[in-house]
C-alpha cells in the first residue's frame, strides 16, 4: 500500500488502549515492528453506522473496506461478515485500476479481469459496438 | 498530527458535519435512509477518531487525508481470529 501511495486506516469499536495491547502482544509477532498505520477507535460504532457497517445487534463492525480517492470521493467498497477474511490482492488490483483511470483522466478504462500489464479500453465513439474486437471473454480470467 | 495526551477517559470521535444531537434524534427509519445514501462516486463521510499508531495516541480526521488515496478498513474487533 505504501508503494501505491495509499494511506491505510483501520477501525473497530475497540479502544485505543486495546489497539495498543493487540499490536504489542500479537500483531508484532506477525508484522515486524508492528502495524505501521493508525488503528482508529470507533467507540459505539458512530462512524461505522454512517458507513453502514455497524451491526447494532452484535455491537461490532463488519469487514468493510472503502477506497477513497484524493478528492475524498468514495470509489469502491466491499463489506463481508466477520468469518470470511478479505483478499488483499484484489484490493490492490482495484486501487491500481482506480489510479490508472484517474491518471489518464478517464481516457482509459479497465475491463473485467484487468490487472497491471493487461489491455485497457479507451471509451469513445469508435469503441461503440466494437468492444468484442478489443476484449475477449477469456480476458476476464487470470 | 500531534500526539494526544490520554487521560483516564476513553477517547472517542465520531462523524463530522452534523451535530450529535441531530444524530441522536434520528429514528431508525432515517438511519436506514442514511445507509442507503452511501454511494460510490459520492463524498466519503468525514469523521474524526482517536487512534493508536506506532507507540503514540493520535487523533485522525479523514478530511486531513485529502490529496491522498485512502483505504479505510473496518473489522469486528481486536484479537478476533480472521
Amino acid at each position: 500500500m505504501q508503494n501505491l501511495g495509499v494511506e491505510v486506516l483501520s477501525m473497530s469499536i475497540d479502544s485505543v488502549f486495546v489497539h495498543k495491547m493487540w499490536d504489542d502482544d500479537e500483531l508484532k509477532k506477525m508484522v515486524v515492528g508492528g502495524v505501521p498505520f493508525p488503528m482508529l477507535s470507533d467507540g459505539g460504532g458512530k462512524v461505522g453506522k454512517v458507513y453502514g457497517v455497524f451491526d447494532e445487534q452484535a455491537g461490532v463492525e463488519a469487514r468493510g473496506r472503502f477506497i477513497i480517492d484524493p478528492d475524498g470521493i468514495l470509489q469502491g467498497f466491499e463489506v463481508l461478515t466477520p468469518p470470511v477474511g478479505r483478499n488483499v490482492n484484489e484490493t490492490i488490483r482495484q486501487l491500481q485500476a482506480f489510479q490508472l483511470v484517474r491518471e489518464t483522466n478517464g481516457a482509459e478504462a479497465t475491463p473485467a479481469g484487468w490487472k497491471p500489464g493487461k489491455k485497457t479500453l479507451k471509451p469513445g465513439i469508435d469503441l461503440v459496438g466494437k468492444v468484442w474486437k478489443e476484449w475477449k471473454t477469456d480476458m476476464a480470467f487470470d | 498530527m500531534s500526539e494526544e495526551n490520554i487521560g483516564c477517559a476513553r477517547p472517542t470521535g465520531g462523524p463530522l458535519g452534523e451535530s450529535l444531537d441531530e444524530q441522536e434524534n434520528t429514528d431508525k427509519k432515517t438511519i436506514k435512509k442514511e445507509r442507503a445514501m452511501l454511494m460510490v462516486g459520492q463524498k466519503a463521510p468525514d469523521f474524526t477518531a482517536p487512534a493508536y499508531q506506532e507507540g503514540k495516541f493520535v487523533n485522525i480526521k479523514l478530511s486531513d487525508y485529502l490529496g491522498k488515496w485512502v483505504l479505510l478498513c473496518f473489522y469486528p474487533g481486536d484479537f478476533t481470529f480472521v
